[in-house]
């Protein structure tokens, strides 16, 4: 039924998703490494939620769980109340890296997706939608790398938006773009969220980009990452920068993850 | 000065304003053609070779039609681009030729039966081009049944072996036991294993073509990124779209190199292949005269078989760059 689904006739597609007590540790094999320490969270449907921490600490792979892609050591991860053991096109990640099929044009990227799961065809349309959303309709039959980082990932984004999911994990999406695309990028994003609705959980080591974009901020500590710190972002969207109560919680969020304040 | 300069950037107007000038090239390799065949028509052969008129006749016919060329070839600069780069080869293969011709048949340098002028594979193609056409169809039959059942199942093989773990267990260590083997040791084997020779030199063809795509096959789909399968696996894609839709295209430029590999092996194994009681087949035609001291023939046919090898190279080229296109600018 949900396969059947088409975006224009049902907006707010979302999900509850639980993170319970969830530890997880990476056999190596000659020593264990914890990577997360007894980490809950409850998103709310429809929430924005960005999870901020150090590199490396542990925040990946959270999302990795979220996914379905592995099995937590301990703890348990629901969607809806509904336990979380496989990846699902209702839950989809999107990575750092914009991973497109490079042997495929940037219109069979977005529908890898729906061709996957053998509904390309009721669905053709979509595809050209979400070109449009994501405004690359001019590059529809280029290849990935004839892209630019900016663009390839939004055509990651517009291929995870295509499926209509219902939590979009996000991993550092803008990492590695160069700053000026950053700030399209996240503009960008959060209209695609408030138009369709989502779930959406990022991760992130930027504050600003947590400010700007989400509902609540998880702080995490080091690895193995522990919940030090939640803060609500009580601001209506759009917000500006440099707007005095965010850079009040910037300042508070860097000290919580250890930076001294005239950073 | 100036003037001159940007009529050089012109297009339209180049050939008007432009001094004209015969293609260099062109008149270059008419000379070293037209030496060849006067080398070829005056002096005296050390001993008789039957076509050394009809030679030297079809190489001041090229000589005069490269004459021609030098002086149209600047008339239509855009068509005859390949033609152009092609110039100094063209230059050089009149040079072999004369030097050929100097050595061999004038000279007596490089001696008859071991060495043949140019003349001497002409006249093997005039009289024998029945029983060469025939081997052509042999080989080509022999060929193509090998090569394309052996890329089949080397490249199905290949794919599982990088997929499955147990297949690589058990498979990888037979591939590299078997793999440096030579087709020759084979030979007992396949005799006592298939009921016919045919069937047994095509299997050596196969082995020798499926190997090298079995194991690029099996490295390419080893070496894909995982965050493919990944992202593919987050957007519903089940086992066989992971394989096929995403293994397999993302090890397709390895598999390539494989089938370059197996298109040399296939054609040297074709010599050892046909030993196996063939009755035809550029590969016999190779021992059958080699065994006979008739090198001249062994060498037209050798000429033979390197022009189908370049010819089949392109046409994967061809088809490598029609397929992998996504890869234009990576590469």
């Amino acid at each position: 039924m949900a396969l059947a689904f088409s975006s224009t006739e049902d907006r707010n597609r979302n999900l509850q998703l639980e993170i319970d007590g969830v530890s997880h540790r990476y056999d190596l094999g000659d020593r264990t490494l914890p990577v997360l320490d007894d980490v809950s969270i409850s998103v709310k449907p429809g929430e924005f939620v960005a999870l901020l921490g150090p590199s490396g600490c542990g925040k990946s792979t959270l999302l990795r769980l979220a996914a379905g892609l592995e099995q937590p050591s301990q703890g348990s991860l629901s969607e809806d109340g509904t336990p979380i053991t496989n990846p699902d096109p209702d839950r989809i990640l999107v990575f750092q890296d914009a991973t497109l099929f490079p042997w495929l044009t940037v219109r069979k990227n977005i529908a890898s997706g729906l061709d996957a799961r053998g509904v390309l065809k009721e669905q053709q349309h979509r595809v050209d939608e979400l070109l449009k959303l994501v405004k690359l309709e001019g590059f529809a039959d280029a290849y990935p790398h004839q892209l630019s980082g900016g663009m390839a990932q939004r055509v990651a984004i517009a291929r995870a938006l295509v499926n209509d999911p219902k939590l979009l994990l996000l991993d550092e999406p803008f990492g590695k773009l160069d700053s000026l695309t950053r700030l399209t990028m996240q503009k960008e994003l959060l209209q695609l969220w408030k138009q369709t609705g989502f779930t959406a959980l990022l991760v992130t080591h930027d504050v600003e980009e947590a400010l700007l974009l989400a509902d609540r901020v998880i702080v995490f500590s080091d690895r193995p990452a522990r919940i030090v710190a939640e803060v609500n972002v009580a601001k209506p969207h759009p917000r500006k920068r440099d707007d005095s109560d965010l850079l009040d919680l910037r300042r508070s969020l860097l000290e919580q993850l250890g930076v001294s304040h005239d950073v | 000065m100036t003037d001159v300069l940007r009529n050089d950037f012109g297009t339209v107007q180049q050939a008007a304003f432009r001094p004209w000038k015969p293609w260099r090239n062109g008149l270059l390799a008419a000379a070293s053609w037209g030496t060849a065949a006067a080398v070829t028509y005056l002096l005296p052969d050390v001993i008789n070779w039957n076509a050394t008129g009809l030679f030297a006749t079809i190489v001041a016919g090229i000589a005069l039609l490269l004459l021609a060329l030098a002086f149209v070839v600047p008339l239509s600069d855009k068509r005859t681009k390949t033609l152009q780069h092609y110039g100094p080869w063209l230059v050089a293969i009149g040079v072999w030729f004369a030097v050929w011709e100097l050595l061999t048949a004038k000279l007596g340098w490089l001696p008859k039966p071991f060495f043949s002028p140019p003349q001497g594979l002409l006249n093997v193609y005039i009289t024998d081009w029945e029983r060469l056409l025939v081997c052509v169809g042999y080989t080509a039959r022999l060929w193509s049944l090998g090569f394309f059942s052996g890329i089949a199942v080397g490249f199905v093989a290949g794919v599982a072996l990088g997929w499955s773990k147990s297949f690589a267990y058990w498979g990888m260590p037979v591939l590299k036991l078997i793999g440096p083997v030579p087709a020759s040791a084979w030979i007992p084997c396949t005799f006592f294993i298939f009921p016919s020779t045919f069937q047994a030199s095509i299997f050596l063809v196969a082995l020798a073509s499926g190997i090298p795509v079995a194991i690029l096959t099996a490295a390419g789909v080893g070496q894909v990124n995982r965050a493919y399968y990944d992202v593919a696996r987050t957007l519903g894609a089940s086992t066989s779209y992971l394989i096929f839709k995403v293994a397999v295209p993302a090890s397709l430029p390895n598999v390539f190199v494989g089938l370059f590999m197996a298109l040399y092996y296939s054609f040297a194994v074709l010599v050892v292949a046909e030993m196996l009681g063939a009755k035809f087949g550029l590969g016999w035609y190779l021992q059958f005269n080699t065994a006979y001291s008739a090198y001249a023939n062994v060498y037209a046919a050798l000429i033979i078989m390197a022009l189908i090898c370049a010819g089949l190279v392109r046409l994967l080229f061809v088809l490598r760059d029609r397929l992998l296109n996504w890869q234009k600018g990576i590469l």
